[in-house]
């Protein structure tokens, strides 16, 4: 039976990280097809002063916002920029703090340290904090929400890569390849990122969760995506001043933050699961 | 204590200085060498240009970078951190203003986070596998994925505006206590004041409550791990077999053992706290630092900004020193590194 | 001597135990039996996996979760401990009249607490006063000292991590003499230790006990060591015991076609080792009848159906097989 096929049957049956898949597969597929899901697909843009702060009915199924805006599409549109802004910024952070922390862990001098120092002083200050820091001194718009988003999440993939290369440069072979006279770059991508691929994952599974809770608290506080724009956080946001009344207003797109993020969650810890091979099992 | 882990704790302050130097750097570059220009960002929205000009020259804008840097961290040491726009004091007297308020939110979410999150974990890891053990991971895994100002905003709803038991917001609903330290509990503890006390329990439960939420998961988390992790060791073996009372290995021997764990992760656990603390101050109408930030966003008052920021970073800095070197005289081991 | 003449000190006997894991039950004991008399050194031998720790584990009753012992009994001075109650077993038998030294010195000790403290617990909580009994240091102190550690008087302090695997080791022997046991059970003592450390171990442990009248329950696959230190040994294979006899005869002259095979892969004077041909059984699907019989050269009827019963070969010498060689 062959790994993929192996690792595969391994997963369906873990029911965690299944469950965690199927959501992610929903809030993609949501995302790509808003368009058509929605019953009111306008609404991004349209407002209806006559249906303002509807409860939750037949018509409208999660009740409409301030704007008399159907809350349901604009749920479904929303999942379209927490992905984007999402996949972008993890994207980015991967990019960035993978090749830096397979130079910082292959090579064992003055650059290596350079680098996880830097790498350190990014995570010494709050991602939160430094995000609105970097949004306020750039504007508050949604690509630099991503931007900020991305120099604050790269360390944690330059730390990981850095401690699974260390592990593996001391590994008999790679000395071996090394000793055939492999030069370092070809090393490092044939050799040893392979075998670093999986934590990349997990990484980025949960990264994805992080991220996603970040944007919204983003959004929230105004720093990001601005108002109309869909975004959950920033629903939530205009919500405040209506409640306790217009409670459904507040409450559903905080239900689709936490499902989406548990959902990378699950996924990221069933994936760890799978992939890590120190985990004990059976007696003893 | 020994010289070794003397010698150790004196070797980590000076791992961390160039860290604490660097984040002085990178702020002093994201706020002067990027923007396109300093001087209107700290001047705000509603400044003139004739009063950009004006503050350009008075903080220096217009001189070069290196001189610039210098003038930065003469005005750091001295504790000028220039004017904020809002209240139009010095940032530094706001931030020591605001500073008690968030202060003791994040001390008693710590605690709660500590004194509920580590005997959950350890419950849930000596009952491995059994209902409760599943719902307490359930609650772990929900205590990550939750939005804090959501849940927050669940909670007032809930508690605060349906069932009108705890207060909508703000620290205390009575006059103030006297002020020995700025801690609310603590002040009327200590001048006797019920009422203060009851007010400001109540006030703070809230806000405390959720911004534990994601920490207490984390600790719970890694307590359980932690404890499962050392009831597979050897020397847990071998204090069975030579009859030690169970009692004792749990909450003298496995207990150490597994709050090793725990506690390399506080220093995180600050971090997550503080971060946190900007959100949930803003939900609850909480006086501190992050209330102060959230104001400072909508304001576009970037001096205040700056100053929460460089704030944040130095504690969250000398958290992590500290934790170090508890660690260290925990766990002897550390030393030898 | 003749064993007939040295009274039980420990009798266990139709021990079944099982393990349920993941991918089975694993039924590591298949009514395993066992004696040991008083003072005497008894060598159990046999590869991994063939349930000597297991033994161990079950003697004590510190099975690690999904263990169970399903049948047997394990008769300790008279009494059964398997029907003792946890709490009696713990004060009065595990770590006072049976004690263990384990298999690895670097990881049975807890790394965050001192050597003192670790051996001072294991004196403390036990006998019917428990609490707080002020344990006289002096004859840690003189412990120590017969366990050759040098300056004892210092050493409680430290950690762990501050001795070497030999001194480890000794302090396990030490803390397994000091309740003044009737049993130790010494579960492969020297398997973690060089070869050198090895040879100096055993002697301490020899000596220490010879001189007390204590039991030694010496568990080991190496050959070697068991020839060199125990009086009687007992031949364990997938969960079953094979054969049980004096040392020097069993190796002159063992009946069991397992004893006989083991014997031969040991390597001989021109550096020969022969495999014992077959592979060792699954313990979840264990063959039927003599767990052996499937690499055994002498199987033949019963052997895949009955699992032999214990009959005396020789005077103190027995073995479980239908068709004992010679």
């Amino acid at each position: 039976m062959s790994g993929l096929r192996l690792a595969w049957i391994k997963f369906s049956r873990d029911r965690l990280a299944f469950t965690g898949f199927l959501i992610i597969l929903c809030l993609i597929l949501t995302a790509l097809f808003a368009g058509v899901l929605a019953p009111y697909p306008e609404d991004t843009f349209k407002i209806r002063p006559a249906e303002r702060l509807k409860p939750p009915s037949l018509k409208h199924f999660l009740g409409t916002d301030s704007m008399g805006r159907d809350i349901f599409s604009r749920l479904l549109f929303g999942a379209r920029i927490t992905l984007i802004i999402s996949i972008i910024a993890v994207g980015a952070s991967l990019l960035i703090g993978v090749p830096l922390g397979l130079i910082a862990g292959y090579f064992e001098n003055w650059l290596s340290e350079l680098i996880m120092r830097i790498a350190d002083v990014f995570l010494s200050i709050p991602q939160i904090i430094l995000a609105i820091f970097l949004a306020q001194t750039l504007g508050p718009s949604i690509p630099n929400v991503i931007l900020a988003l991305s120099i604050t999440y790269w360390p944690w993939f330059t730390r990981i890569v850095f401690a699974e290369t260390r592990v593996l440069k001391n590994a008999v072979f790679i000395e071996a390849t090394e000793a055939l006279g492999t030069g370092p770059l070809q090393t490092i991508v044939l050799h040893v990122l392979p075998n670093v691929s999986s934590p990349i994952i997990v990484r980025s599974s949960i990264g994805m969760g992080y991220t996603i809770l970040t944007a919204a608290v983003l959004g929230f506080l105004g720093v990001g995506a601005q108002p109309p724009t869909p975004e959950w956080g920033v629903t939530i946001a205009e919500s405040r001043q209506y409640l306790p009344e217009a409670w459904w207003y507040a409450t559903f797109p905080g239900l689709a933050i936490f499902l989406v993020v548990l959902g990378f969650n699950m996924f990221g810890d069933g994936l760890r699961d799978i992939l890590d091979p120190r985990i004990r099992r059976g007696f003893e | 204590m020994s010289r070794k882990v003397l010698f150790y704790i004196v070797r980590r302050f000076l791992y961390f200085a160039p860290t604490i130097l660097a984040l002085l750097i990178l702020v002093f570059f994201i706020s002067r060498v990027i923007p396109a220009d300093p001087a209107a960002l700290v001047a705000g929205e509603m400044a003139t240009p004739q009063q950009i000009e004006t503050l350009r020259h008075y903080y220096g804008f217009d001189k070069p970078l290196h001189i610039q840097m210098v003038l930065y961290f003469q005005q750091l040491i001295q504790g000028d951190l220039g004017k904020s726009l809002y209240s139009g004091r010095k940032v530094i007297t706001d931030l020591f203003d605001r500073f008690p308020a968030t202060l003791e939110l994040t001390i008693v979410s710590m605690m709660i986070s500590i004194l509920v999150g580590i005997p959950l974990g350890i419950v849930a890891a000596l009952k491995r596998n059994s209902v409760l053990d599943h719902m307490l991971r359930g609650l772990t895994v929900s205590g990550l994925a939750i939005a804090s100002f959501w849940l927050g905003i669940m909670l007032q709803l809930s508690f605060g505006m349906w069932l009108g038991l705890t207060p909508l917001g703000a620290r205390i609903g009575v006059p103030e206590p006297k002020f020995v330290t700025g801690l609310f509990i603590l002040d009327s503890i200590l001048t006797l004041n019920g009422n203060a006390l009851l007010s400001a329990l109540k006030h703070i439960a809230l806000p405390a409550i959720t911004l534990a939420f994601p920490s207490f998961a984390t600790i719970m988390r890694f307590t359980r791990s932690g404890v499962l992790d050392v009831m597979q060791k050897d020397f847990i073996l071998y204090e069975r077999a030579m009859g030690l009372p169970p009692g004792l290995i749990v909450y003298k021997y496995l207990l150490r053992n597994a709050v090793i764990s725990t506690v390399t992760q506080i220093g995180l656990l600050f971090g997550l706290l503080l971060a946190g603390a900007v959100v949930i101050e803003t939900v609850f109408d909480w006086p501190g630092l992050g209330l102060y930030a959230y104001n400072s966003i909508v304001l576009s008052d970037y001096q205040a900004i700056l100053g929460v920021t460089l704030l944040a970073g130095i504690a969250y800095v000398a958290v992590n020193l500290i934790v170090d070197v508890v660690l260290t005289l925990i766990d002897p081991r550390k030393a030898e590194e | 001597m003749d064993q007939n003449l040295k009274e039980a000190l420990l009798v266990v006997t139709k021990l079944i135990v099982q393990f349920h894991t993941d991918r089975g039950v694993v039924k590591a004991l298949d009514g395993a039996e066992l004696r040991v008399g008083k003072g005497e050194v008894v060598g159990l031998i046999g590869e991994s996996g063939c349930g000597k720790t297991t033994m161990a584990r079950s003697i004590l009753r510190v099975l690690p979760s999904g263990g169970r012992i399903i049948n047997g009994a394990v008769f300790f001075k008279g009494r059964d401990l398997l029907a003792m109650e946890e709490r009696d077993l713990n004060t009065s038998v595990r770590g006072k009249m049976i004690t263990l030294i384990p298999q690895d010195p670097f990881n049975s000790f807890n790394p965050v607490f001192s050597v003192g403290t670790q051996i001072k617990d294991i004196l403390k909580w036990k006998g019917e006063a428990k609490a707080n009994r002020g344990i006289d240091e002096t004859i840690i102190w003189d412990m120590l000292g017969q366990v050759q550690i040098p300056s004892p008087e210092g050493q409680l302090k430290k950690y762990p991590y501050q001795f070497s695997g030999g001194q480890r080791q000794r302090l396990m022997i030490a803390m397994a003499l000091l309740p003044s046991p009737d049993l130790v059970i010494a579960d492969e003592p020297t398997t973690a230790l060089d070869v050198t450390v090895e040879a100096q171990i055993l002697r301490l442990m020899t000596g220490l006990v010879r001189g007390r009248e204590i039991s030694v329950l010496f568990i080991t696959h190496d050959l070697g060591v068991a020839s060199e230190v125990c009086e009687r040994i007992v031949v364990m294979y997938a969960g079953q015991d094979m054969e049980d006899g004096p040392a020097e005869i069993l190796f002159s002259d063992p009946r069991h076609p397992y004893t006989i095979e083991l014997l031969e892969s040991l390597p001989n004077p021109e550096g020969k080792i022969r495999d014992i041909p077959g592979e060792v059984p699954s313990l979840i699907h264990p063959p039927e009848g003599c767990r052996f019989h499937p690499r055994c050269p002498s199987a033949r009827g019963s052997c895949s159906r009955q699992r032999p019963e214990r009959v005396e070969v020789a005077l103190g010498h027995w073995t479980r097989c239908f068709h004992p060689v010679r």
